[in-house]
């Protein structure tokens, strides 16, 4: 037997860029064919890309409907309460940034992120509107600087904000107060655009989420009447397109209801998306609640939990931490899907696009505007996605 | 050890089958408190079934069960209270993995007995001391290995205060130099005069701190005694033939 010498793991070598691409792009002869065809197709994709982009394409169509694009109709003079919702959700973004990457090493990142919105604001909007965005960037700052200076004093406040979050951006979008004060409500025919768009996203999920565990707990029941109802009425919904139950929703419901009584258009579209939704997050939800191993049942059973604490504390915590990567697919869906409405004649981000081409100054820059929108769309759902990611090492799925 | 003669569990023609399968057949037993009693016998002779009807994990068919003279039936408060009085040690340690040891061990004090959180705390601080990992109060499941996850196993369940502790095979998933850190922990008890029904092929233990011990073969108690009669001197050919067997290595 040979004595071991060192107590140390072998090196491993690290080439260098030359040597990476040597032994990866150019390891024979084939293999360098192969990279320079790539290379070649990928400049030539860039080059009339860019070139579209920077000198082809006229964005001013996108900077003169920016207001329409963000909120539709909303009243001028109403703005500001968007402006403070957004200005509030800054903060939070900025200070829960603050408080959750103490350790991060890539605070310029970070930081970056954090300012992106006064990129914006260099685009030729008038000086207000240039100072509100820029004002977005300042107050995630400033909360993110708060958050990691006194990461204590600001743990419960930021999750208590991200509770009220909800309402308070409802109550700011509605409004409470009859005609002429600040307050005044703005009725939901005249919400659109990406405001409207992220209504309908940020009800369906919050909503259905609820809907879709009692759901899933439901076709778990040992109760006969429970159970049936929970899988008839997601076998019922999985079984219709989301485009049938929007229309059902607008055109067929009316003509149940009595004389008189009206809903709203997009409250209809709302309960319409939440329900749809809950039936696929019930089956998802009860994946989840099937990988729990029966001895965690047991084990609670046998400290005397009842069947309720046994599922509150010990089996839904633990289902919801193994789909949470599933549920945030699912709400991406969701938030795409939501252009669905504009079939049905509402106007968010996709029926504003539609009006706005309708426009006889705008005609024929489809590219510019479905270009602008699908940007907003993916850039949403990576956020979406990036925070799934995030969550889930913060509550350590796969190692606990 | 210290034993008394007042009856805590009393089992009359117990019965239990699993579709057609007889899992149990007129089993009958009575533990005094403070008794410790060892099951054991053949893997699907039925001890893990018996001792799970006696905190209604399983539910028997037929036959008696009275738990501290709470008699067990459909009646889910008197479930509840028998759970309530009973500690259980699963052979898969079954510990929570999203909570803490100190999580673990407090939480069904907090939502069962009401207890305040301080004084949940305190006590679980105090039954860790006693299984011999104070040091891991605020490590996840995860993070320990097998002996002091079951340790853990131990102390959550001593954490009710209950009368009784069921073991089911609380040793066998565990490697070989485990299983005396484990079993020290369940000798303390023992002499603590816990009253203790524990399914084991550790005869060792049964030596040790038994009071008496059942033999279980298809279904049925063949043969029951104190370990030096079931050791020195056992009746059935059954019996004999199984213990030579486990102990012939």
């Amino acid at each position: 037997m040979t004595e071991i010498t060192s107590s140390l793991p072998p090196l491993i070598e690290r080439p260098g860029p030359l040597g990476w691409m040597r032994r990866n792009l150019f390891s024979t002869w084939g293999n360098s064919l192969l990279s320079l065809a790539s290379a070649a197709f990928l400049i030539w994709v860039l080059k009339g890309l860019l070139a579209w982009v920077f000198s082809a394409a006229e964005w001013g169509v996108i900077l003169v409907n920016m207001r329409l694009i963000m909120v539709g109709q909303f009243p001028v003079a109403l703005v500001w309460r968007i402006w403070a919702a957004m200005y509030f959700l800054a903060f939070l973004i900025g200070n829960t940034a603050g408080l959750r990457m103490q350790k991060t090493r890539r605070k310029g990142v970070i930081v970056g992120l954090l300012l992106s919105p006064v990129v914006f604001a260099l685009f030729s909007f008038s000086l207000p509107a240039r100072l509100a965005i820029a004002g977005l960037s300042l107050i995630a700052l400033a909360g993110w600087w708060l958050g990691s200076r006194w990461p204590k004093a600001f743990r419960r406040p930021v999750l208590t904000g991200w509770i009220i979050y909800f309402p308070i951006f409802m109550l700011l979008v509605r409004g409470t107060a009859g005609e002429g004060s600040p307050m005044e409500i703005v009725t939901s025919n005249l919400w659109g655009g990406l405001l409207l768009t992220f209504m309908l996203t940020v009800v369906g999920i919050v909503f259905s989420f609820p809907l879709g565990v009692f759901l899933a707990l439901g076709r778990r029941s040992q109760l006969p009447i429970v159970r049936w109802f929970s899988v008839g009425y997601i076998e019922l919904v999985r079984g219709v397109p989301l485009i049938t139950i929007l229309f059902m929703a607008q055109l067929m419901l009316p003509l149940f209801l009595p004389q008189g009584v009206t809903i709203d258009r997009v409250i209809r579209a709302m309960v319409g998306i939440t329900l749809f939704s809950a039936a696929y997050l019930a089956e998802n939800v009860r994946g989840g609640l099937q990988a729990i191993p029966k001895g965690q049942f047991e084990a609670a059973h046998a400290l005397g939990l009842s069947g309720f604490q046994s599922m509150f504390y010990i089996i839904l915590p633990q289902a919801l931490r193994l789909v949470i990567p599933i549920l945030v697919g699912q709400f991406i869906a969701l938030f795409k899907d939501t252009s669905l409405v504009a079939i049905v004649g509402l106007f968010d981000l996709l029926g504003i696009a539609k009006t706005v081409l309708a426009q006889p100054d705008f005609l024929g820059l489809q590219r510019e505007v479905y270009a602008f929108i699908s940007l907003i769309y993916w850039v949403l759902s990576y956020a979406m996605s990036y925070i799934s990611q995030r969550l889930e090492v913060a509550l350590g799925v796969g190692e606990r | 050890m210290s034993q008394s003669e007042e009856t805590i569990i009393k089992c009359v023609n117990v019965n239990k089958w699993y579709g057609n399968f007889h899992a149990l057949k007129d089993v009958s037993m009575e533990v005094k408190k403070g008794e410790v009693i060892v099951i054991f016998g053949p893997s699907g002779s039925g001890k893990s079934t018996f001792i799970r009807c006696i905190n209604r994990l399983e539910e028997h068919q037929k036959g008696d069960i009275i738990v501290d003279g709470i008699e067990l039936s459909h009646d889910v408060r008197n479930i509840e209270k028998v759970r309530m009085e009973t500690g259980m040690v699963f052979q898969q340690f079954n510990l929570f993995p999203h909570l803490t040891v100190m999580q673990n061990v407090t939480l069904a004090p907090i939502q069962v007995r009401k207890w305040d959180k301080a004084k949940a705390e305190e006590v679980a601080v105090q039954l860790l001391q006693r299984v011999g990992i104070p040091e891991q109060a605020n490590k996840f499941p995860g993070q320990l290995s097998g002996g002091q996850q079951q340790r853990v196993a131990i102390a959550r369940a001593l954490a009710m205060q209950p009368k009784i502790m069921l073991f089911d095979e609380p040793t066998s998933a565990l490697d070989p130099e485990m299983i005396k850190e484990v079993l020290d922990v369940m000798i303390e008890l023992a002499k603590s005069g816990m009253t203790m029904l524990v399914v084991t092929h550790e005869m060792g233990f049964a030596r040790a701190v038994a009071n008496r011990m059942f033999f279980f073969d298809k279904g049925q108690i063949v043969e029951s005694g104190t370990p030096q009669d079931i050791f020195k001197a056992p009746r059935e050919d059954r019996t004999k033939l199984f213990l030579s067997q486990i102990l012939s290595h």
